[in-house]
């Protein structure tokens, strides 16, 4: 269990199977190189996050969270990156309440060509949270007060 | 439960940068992981066996194999593990090659990684459930988008397997790019020779509706199960009566104000028009921009000439509704118009070329025009702004392509072949001429392709000179080229009587627009991408949808066909059997915690949920509550994360199993 923690920052990010995990997929093929910090949960779509995972992933020990989709208009579901953008739009207004700084959290459209940008986009998040330090607010929380499942 | 981790060397692709045997010994630990190995080659027949062969062993009912993409290989292990009698949802994927060992280059930190994957991936099976796959009808026809050489060629060939196609077109005919061009490379045959046949035959066959002049507006539904909806644009022309004659077009007082699309902006066309003799359907069209009925009202005169009482000024667009199972997109290309930048486009173009300032400096298919024995000069080489014959032609290569400061770094595969072609068709008319070609590299991969460029060269006697042209200016008539002989170190400069620009092939203007309306991705070029560029190259990632000829990246005519025949193999694959299997990874209501809010409702893509009222003995209405279609539901999850009371899960990614590779992962 001690692994990732050895690596700072953690990031976690929550991707669509169809055009961020696929452009992860080509960023592979392609052989480029980026930052090892993050893990990601694949899901079907960006519509299926529901921003209690984000608050979740913190919890746990998150640095950092990163959503990642298919850009507006292309979505494998229609609509769903749609509905994960409203989501939020509410959502991050919420951030600074909860005392998460907005920098800790990105949210990005990358598509299943865009090997390259999905590169930038992690490695840009990666440093950026790099210089947040580490977060252990919610960590605290959840070790002090949670029983633990 | 019983979970076996079996992790892959894949030759070297992982084994080079993740330790596989650590993480085998690490997984051995993690809570549930009664076997743990690793393998050199765990896709291939032994290594699937010793999948198999586990599961006996050690009675497991729970699979996770660290690998390649699950994109890869996901099917391949899931059939497997289903061949040993687990249930193949019961097997989890960790990408330990694209995710991990591809991308990163310590040794420690990618193998601390592949651990972690392969760690939350034994937490999630931990929470799969068995599931079965879903059946539904294949609606057995197919839509074919685009109705140039690629589209004819998969249209033809489902067709004539005894499959109906719905072929649309946005032109008024059917032909392409192709019907366009002079000579074909590498056996200079007859373009128009060996397409218009086959253009009769799409526009007779019995199996095949054909619909011109009509636009894709909308694609619902999935696989199998397409819903399209269809625009038929208003022609003017009543097509039940049009023998097409050609008496409007003729008296068409407008003869002279229209610019052909043909004939590429070289002759022009009356505003009641068909866009070439050999046009299919032969049925004209209106041009309403230009057509003096629609702009004052005042002519009749097509409508007062047409014996057959055909002109039907009040025609309305159509919208058509079509039932498909598949469709195969073959859009095709342009070319890339360097005098007109396409909107707020970062590409910069080359204006020192003059292209659209002087008139003897011309594209690619302006050139074919000229060649063709159909094109405004009747095949004889004529300059446009004079009508002389040139005597000294310059051909440049690579004008937007493999350029990309200036237009796109791809290489547009065709024009190598073309300008060859181009020069040695000149040289066979214009046997005093001198043809140039300024070029980077001579690109003839293909059957027959480098001796046709060395005949050029060596038989007709066509200048090859590496190197690129800085700029051309006209003086005293001639068209100055002002170019750099790079093997021979020397500027060189060329007085030429004409100049052909080899242009980059792009991508249709609106091809992005319609792959948002398909639901298929396209790359930033606006090409149609495939799921796997060298095992799969004729499929979209969505099912169903098919990839022909030039939509998908630069291709000359035989690839195209090939491409347009695998894509037909491909419908045809799906229609070979009644009943198609899908995912069973739907959204699933719990009844009970349901209130019946219906948020689930407004945010399904799909109609996939409908409303179901629980009621009592007697038959009294209890509660109405939400129900999935699973024939409907595509599986996207959008309401589950809606759901305020959690009462419907996406199957396979529920919330708990997500906070399970959370807590898995931290």
């Amino acid at each position: 269990m001690e692994n990732i923690k050895t690596q700072d920052p953690k990031i976690i990010a929550f991707v669509c199977n169809w055009c961020t995990y696929t452009g992860a997929d080509l960023a592979g093929t392609s052989r480029l190189k980026y930052q090892p910090n993050i893990r990601m949960i694949k899901l079907p779509c960006t519509g299926r996050i529901d921003p209690v995972f984000i608050i979740k992933a913190f919890e746990k020990g998150a640095d950092g969270v990163l959503v990642s989709g298919c850009h507006p208009g292309d979505c494998h579901y229609n609509a769903g990156n749609f509905h994960a953008r409203r989501r939020w739009m509410m959502f991050h207004k919420l951030l600074d309440y909860m005392g998460i700084d907005e920098n800790r959290l990105h949210f990005s459209w990358v598509s299943a060509s865009e090997g390259k940008k999905f590169v930038d986009v992690v490695n840009a998040f990666t440093n950026k949270v790099k210089t947040q330090g580490p977060f252990e607010k919610y960590a605290k929380i959840n070790k002090e007060f949670v029983i633990n499942e | 439960m019983k979970i076996g981790v079996f992790i892959c060397h894949c030759g070297e692709n992982i084994g080079r940068t993740v330790d596989c045997a650590r993480v085998s010994k690490a997984a051995g630990f993690f809570p549930g992981v009664v076997h743990s190995v690793d393998y050199k080659y765990m896709c291939s027949d032994p290594g699937q066996n010793l999948i198999k062969q586990a599961i006996k062993d050690f009675k497991l009912d729970g699979v996770v194999v660290g690998s390649c993409s699950p994109h890869m290989h996901e099917k391949t292990f899931r059939k497997a593990v289903a061949d040993a009698g687990v249930n193949p949802f019961l097997c989890e994927i960790a990408n330990l090659r694209e995710h991990v060992s591809w991308v990163h280059e310590d040794i420690d930190v990618a193998t601390d990684k592949a651990i972690d994957l392969v760690r939350f991936a034994v937490e999630k099976v931990k929470r799969n459930v068995p599931l079965t796959t879903i059946k539904v009808p294949v609606t057995k026809r197919t839509l074919v988008i685009g109705g140039g050489i690629s589209g004819i060629q998969a249209a033809l060939d489902v067709a004539n397997a005894g499959y109906e196609v719905v072929l649309v077109e946005k032109e008024p005919s059917i032909g392409g790019h192709m019907s366009q061009l002079s000579e074909t490379f590498p056996t200079l045959d007859c373009s128009q020779c060996i397409l218009t046949p086959r253009m009769v035959e799409v526009y007779q066959h019995p199996k095949i509706k054909l619909l011109t002049y009509s636009e894709v507006e909308k694609v619902e539904g999935f696989i199998g199960n397409f819903k399209v909806t269809i625009r038929k644009k208003a022609r003017y022309v009543d097509d039940t009566k049009c023998t097409g004659c050609g008496d409007c077009m003729q008296k068409c007082p407008i003869k002279k104000k229209a610019l052909s699309e043909f004939d590429e902006q070289l002759t022009t066309r009356s505003a009641i028009y068909v866009p070439f003799p050999q046009a299919v359907p032969n049925i004209p069209v209106i041009d309403t921009s230009v057509c003096t009925y629609f702009k004052t009202g005042k002519c009749s005169m097509c409508k007062k000439v047409c014996g057959r009482d055909a002109i039907f000024f009040e025609q309305e667009d159509q919208l058509l509704t079509e039932e498909i199972g598949a469709i195969i997109m073959a859009t095709g290309y342009k070319l890339y118009s360097i005098d007109k930048k396409p909107e707020g486009s970062e590409i910069k173009g080359y204006g020192e070329y003059g292209y659209g300032k002087y008139k003897d400096v011309i594209d690619g298919l302006q050139f074919e025009r000229i060649a063709s024995a159909s094109g405004p000069t009747s095949g004889e080489f004529q300059r446009p702004s004079d009508g002389k014959t040139p005597k000294k032609i310059v051909f440049i290569q690579c004008v937007g392509s493999r350029d990309e400061s200036k237009g796109f770094s791809y290489c547009s595969k065709i024009c190598c072949m073309y300008t060859a072609k181009h020069a040695m068709l000149y040289k066979h008319k214009v046997h005093d001429g001198e043809a140039y070609v300024f070029y980077m590299d001579i690109r003839s991969g293909g059957k027959m392709y480098e001796e046709f460029v060395r005949r050029a060269i060596e038989e007709d006697g066509v200048k090859y000179i590496r190197g690129r042209v800085s700029r051309i200016y006209e003086e005293d008539g001639k068209y100055i080229v002002k170019g750099e002989d790079t093997l021979a170190g020397v500027p060189i400069t060329i007085d030429a009587d004409m100049v052909v620009l080899a242009t980059a092939m792009v991508a249709q203007p609106d091809a992005s627009k319609l792959a948002q309306t398909v639901g298929i991705p396209y790359d930033k070029y606006g090409y149609f991408v495939e799921v796997h560029p060298k095992l799969r190259p004729v499929e979209s990632s969505s099912g169903g949808i098919f990839l022909a000829g030039a939509c998908h990246s630069p291709r000359d005519i035989p690839d195209s066909v090939a491409m347009a025949s695998a894509a037909a193999a491909k419908a045809m694959v799906l229609f070979g059997s009644d009943m198609l299997e899908r995912e069973p990874t739907i959204a699933l209501v719990n009844e009970n915690l349901c209130a019946g809010c219906f948020y689930c409702k407004k945010v399904c893509a799909y109609n996939a949920i409908e409303i179901k009222q629980i009621k009592d003995k007697q038959g009294n209405l209890i509660k109405e509550v939400a129900f999935v279609n699973s024939g409907l539901c595509q599986g996207c999850g959008t309401c589950n994360a809606t759901c305020p009371s959690k009462s419907i899960e996406l199957i396979g990614y529920t919330d708990e199993q997500i906070y399970a590779e959370i807590s898995a992962l931290m």
